[in-house]
């Protein structure tokens, strides 16, 4: 009977919890009574903010600082992910920021999230500046191989459509040594003046990167980044008199909490 | 205190006030129970027999203590000391236990393989709501069984912090064994860290606490040794399965400071006797997270026990031990002073005690074994090792891969790679099994095809095992070499069998499934939280718990509430667990008799898989 009863409690117990919980929670596993605590607390939220690079760049006489962070916060499988990218040329103090997404993102298959959200496109410095939106959505996960992967189709409030693609992996040397590869690229399907982007692929970068981790959050790195614009981007670029090329020495860290 | 006085057999308080001011002197890390020193009666101030029951008072608290000559401020202690202290009960009579709760927080104890009522398994949110700040709670159950138990914290993550202890239940009848003396031997992991932190490493960061990765360097070490074709196709299959053949414990010694009866090797616990004697060790593995593998260097081991429950002697030079086991063996030492070494599976580190004839004597301690890595078994692709497949330079993996990461090689259109593998096998890692050909036969499970479900588990499970298949007599990941004796569960046989002689009338499946990368663990794919309700046993029935390792590391899987009779080929010798060890990619299985009504915790030992999610409850209606 005893049992009985606890049956019952339980059912209203998890049913409570689920309404609790949000929409979307499959269930609650058991618990006995009601105001009992849960058994264990496997659906907690964690989060972490990740620069995945801040560096200096060198390429002759250009000096940059760029940046590459991402932060997340959420359970396994739902998460908010705000991810940003850009870079100042340290001359002129004018840069742009390339990217600034918000998204939500889901773990919908052993290594891979979908990720959708808006995002954000500014330039900075004293001259003028300007600025685009775009709805994304996009893949990020770990491809066969180890390969870290993160792509975007992207639609700006003009309408206009680009996919990007960045991969890393990591050889590691030793323990803490690592050679971090890097590859990315950024496809249009219109030209965009305004934003020096020309349709096709508008470039390849390629960088290798070797660092040391003091601990698993903090490691500082050196190594050697490689830029080509291609097709009607490079066109463009020749046209304003900007570098289709560009191989820089980089230092910077890799650091994350 | 001299030899003379220990040998001239002082009164055992004597013994213990003597002891105590020792370890002052000598400057113990920490405060440590009573039969850390060697005194395993319970003649003790929490401890009192009234109307034929064991009484204890239990007071849970959080006591600064040093450990390995760091103080922290964390420990959390039972009645003063880490580890806790040992409850030692007998056969037959009631058990009174009343424990206090002095922290700010709730607590609980649960009763690690005793048979007793379920409100009495104190599993907060299962049998009971906990024990709150400022309460005391009363367990109290008749003692059916006897052995080496022990009990811990069920409570989030407080058994990481030394909320765990020893149980002796001395038999009503003598027990068949003959020995001179007996030490408790508590091993377990130490972290300086707050346990959530490490849980958040492990979270956020897979492989934190694992610097054994493969390195470039490996790569051309198998280039060396296997020739280029096996070696990229071994890089190739790991890394299409995005796993790692290294990661075999989770949380390592770069974390860890591994104890023995709460000291560290620097501390050296050591347990006295007189030349000739026999000593009869109780093994207990305590860790949050830590197998060891443990030998007395130089001295074969009897073991007499596994899981507190008798079984034929057998000897051996060395056993694993999952977290939450317990052995007992007996051995007998030749020399004035031998050392007792437990290193962690992943041979990250060890730690160390000695048997000695003198306190302060050492005998050498014995280096590590070399790291290890997983083979194709832990894929879950049948008992080959990566010997054999180095041998076949021309194996071609590709074609039997599932690019997306699932392990289908073994089905439909893949059947000859199969072939080629399993005839490979025989060349090597197979031997281990013909040896034992009558545990090939007669596990019920061996040879059934493996379903997975239609989504193979989901995005909880990061592989399945294709081919599940018995390892009970494969002693595990880095014995693959191995020329001394290991223990294995197909060694262990009972003494008399269970009462219960009826075949299993239903079967009830349950797969170990993870995802390293996220650091998800659940049953099926479903963490606890993703489960509807629990697991139904039904009252009285006898049924077949079968295991299946989806995942790439060994999962000790422990059943609250009724022992598991592990189906070794053994006939109804087979040893009953309350904790069983899974190997990657094997499937085990276990008769249970379903005969304690009420809600039971079932869930893998290793603390943080637990709290990620690895758990069920099982109710028994």
């Amino acid at each position: 009977m005893n049992i009985m009863m606890n049956r019952i409690k339980w059912v209203v117990g998890a049913s409570a919890l689920t309404l609790a919980s949000g929409a979307g929670a499959a269930g609650t596993g058991v618990q006995a009574e009601p105001d009992w605590t849960l058994p264990i607390h496997d659906n907690q939220v964690f989060g972490q903010v990740l620069f995945d690079r801040m560096e200096y760049q060198r390429d002759g006489d250009n000096e940059l600082a760029l940046w590459d962070a991402q932060a997340w916060i959420g359970k396994d499988r739902n998460r908010l992910w705000v991810e940003t990218e850009g870079e100042t040329d340290l001359s002129s103090d004018s840069g742009d920021i390339e990217n600034f997404d918000v998204q939500y993102s889901y773990r919908f298959d052993r290594f891979w999230d979908i990720q959708t959200g808006l995002g954000a496109q500014t330039t900075f410095g004293p001259s003028p500046n300007k600025e685009r939106y775009s709805a994304i959505v996009g893949l990020q996960g770990l491809a066969p191989y180890w390969f870290e992967v993160d792509t975007n189709l992207r639609v700006t409030d003009d309408g206009d459509v680009s996919y990007d693609l960045e991969a890393e992996y990591d050889w590691l040397l030793t323990q803490r040594l690592i050679l971090q590869g890097r590859g990315e690229t950024l496809v249009a399907f219109s030209d965009v003046e305004e934003w020096g982007v020309g349709s096709g692929i508008n470039n390849v970068g390629l960088g290798l990167r070797l660092r040391y981790h003091f601990s698993r959050e903090f490691a500082p790195y050196v190594g050697v980044s490689y830029t080509r614009f291609l097709g009607n981007t490079e066109d463009l670029r020749e046209r304003e008199g900007e570098d289709v090329e560009s191989s820089s020495f980089v230092a910077g860290v890799r650091w994350w909490f | 205190m001299s030899d003379r006085h220990f040998y001239a057999g002082m009164s055992r308080r004597r013994l213990i006030q003597g002891a105590a001011t020792m370890g002052l002197l000598a400057g113990f890390d920490s405060l440590l129970p009573a039969y850390a020193r060697g005194q395993l009666d319970n003649t003790n101030a929490f401890h009192t027999v009234r109307n034929g029951a064991d009484i204890y008072d239990l007071t849970v608290a959080r006591t600064p203590l040093k450990i390995g000559g760091t103080v922290s401020e964390q420990p959390i202690t039972i009645n003063g000391t880490l580890p806790a202290p040992l409850v030692r009960l007998k056969q037959g009579r009631e058990a009174i236990l009343r424990v206090t709760n002095t922290l700010p927080e709730a607590t609980s104890i649960h009763w690690h393989g005793l048979i007793l009522p379920y409100q009495m398994d104190g599993v907060p949110g299962v049998s009971f709501p906990g024990i709150m700040p400022g309460e005391t709670f009363e367990y109290r159950f008749p003692v059916e069984q006897h052995g080496t138990y022990w009990y811990h914290s069920h409570s989030g993550l407080q058994e990481q912090l030394g909320h765990y202890g020893p149980i002796i239940i001395d038999p009503a009848e003598p027990e068949p064994v003959s020995y001179d003396r007996e030490y408790i031997v508590v091993l377990s992991d130490w972290t300086f860290d707050s346990p959530a932190d490490v849980f958040r490493n492990l979270k956020v960061f897979e492989g934190y606490y694992n610097y054994n990765q493969r390195t470039v360097g490996d790569f051309f070490k198998d280039v060396e040794t296997m020739g280029w074709d096996a070696a990229w196709s071994k890089a190739g299959m790991w890394g299409r399965m995005r796993m790692s053949p290294r990661d075999i414990l989770d949380v390592t010694a770069s974390e860890y400071t591994y104890l023995m009866n709460g000291s560290p090797s620097a501390s050296n616990w050591t347990g006295l006797f007189r030349p000739g004697e026999k000593i009869r060790l109780r093994f207990i593995n305590a860790s949050a997270m830590t197998y060891f593998d443990v030998r007395v260097p130089g001295l074969p081991m009897t073991v007499i026990s596994a899981d507190g429950q008798p079984v034929q002697p057998v000897e051996t030079d060395e056993f694993r031990i999952g977290v939450a086991e317990t052995y007992d063996v007996i051995v007998q030492p030749t020399d004035t002073a031998h050392t007792v070494f437990a290193q962690s599976q992943d041979r990250s580190g060890y730690v160390r005690g000695t048997l000695a004839t003198r306190k302060g004597m050492e005998a050498p301690v014995p280096p590590m074994y070399p790291r290890t890595e997983r083979g194709m078994a832990a894929m879950g692709m049948g008992a080959m090792s990566m010997g054999a497949m180095g041998k076949d330079g021309d194996m071609n993996m590709d074609s039997g891969m599932d690019m997306g990461g699932k392990m289908e090689m073994m089905s439909g259109s893949n059947d000859k790679a199969h072939g080629q593998m399993m005839m490979n096998g025989a060349d090597s890692g197979m031997n281990k099994m013909s040896s034992d050909k009558a545990t090939m036969n007669e596990v019920p499970t061996a040879g059934r095809p493996i379903s997975h479900g239609p989504d193979n588990h989901g995005p909880g499970a990061a592989m399945v095992a294709s081919s599940p298949q018995s390892r009970l007599d494969d002693p595990g990941v880095g014995f693959e070499t191995a020329n001394h004796r290991v223990l294995t569960y197909s060694q262990l046989q009972s003494i008399e069998g269970w009462p219960d002689k009826r075949p299993a009338e239903r079967e009830v499946e349950l797969h170990l499934t993870g995802n390293m990368e996220r650091y998800m663990w659940s049953f099926d794919g479903k963490k606890f939280s993703e489960v509807d309700g629990p697991v139904k046993f039904y009252h009285g029935e006898r049924l077949r718990l079968i295991l299946v390792n989806d995942s790439m590391m060994d999962h000790p899987i422990h059943l609250h509430g009724m022992w598991m009779e592990l189906e070794t080929g053994a006939g109804e010798y087979r040893p009953r667990k309350h904790t069983i060890s899974v190997k990657p990619g094997e499937r085990v299985s276990a008769l249970i008799t379903a005969d304690a009504p009420g809600d039971w915790a079932f869930h893998c030992h290793l603390l943080y898989h637990m709290d990620a999610g690895m758990f069920r409850v099982v109710s028994v209606v």
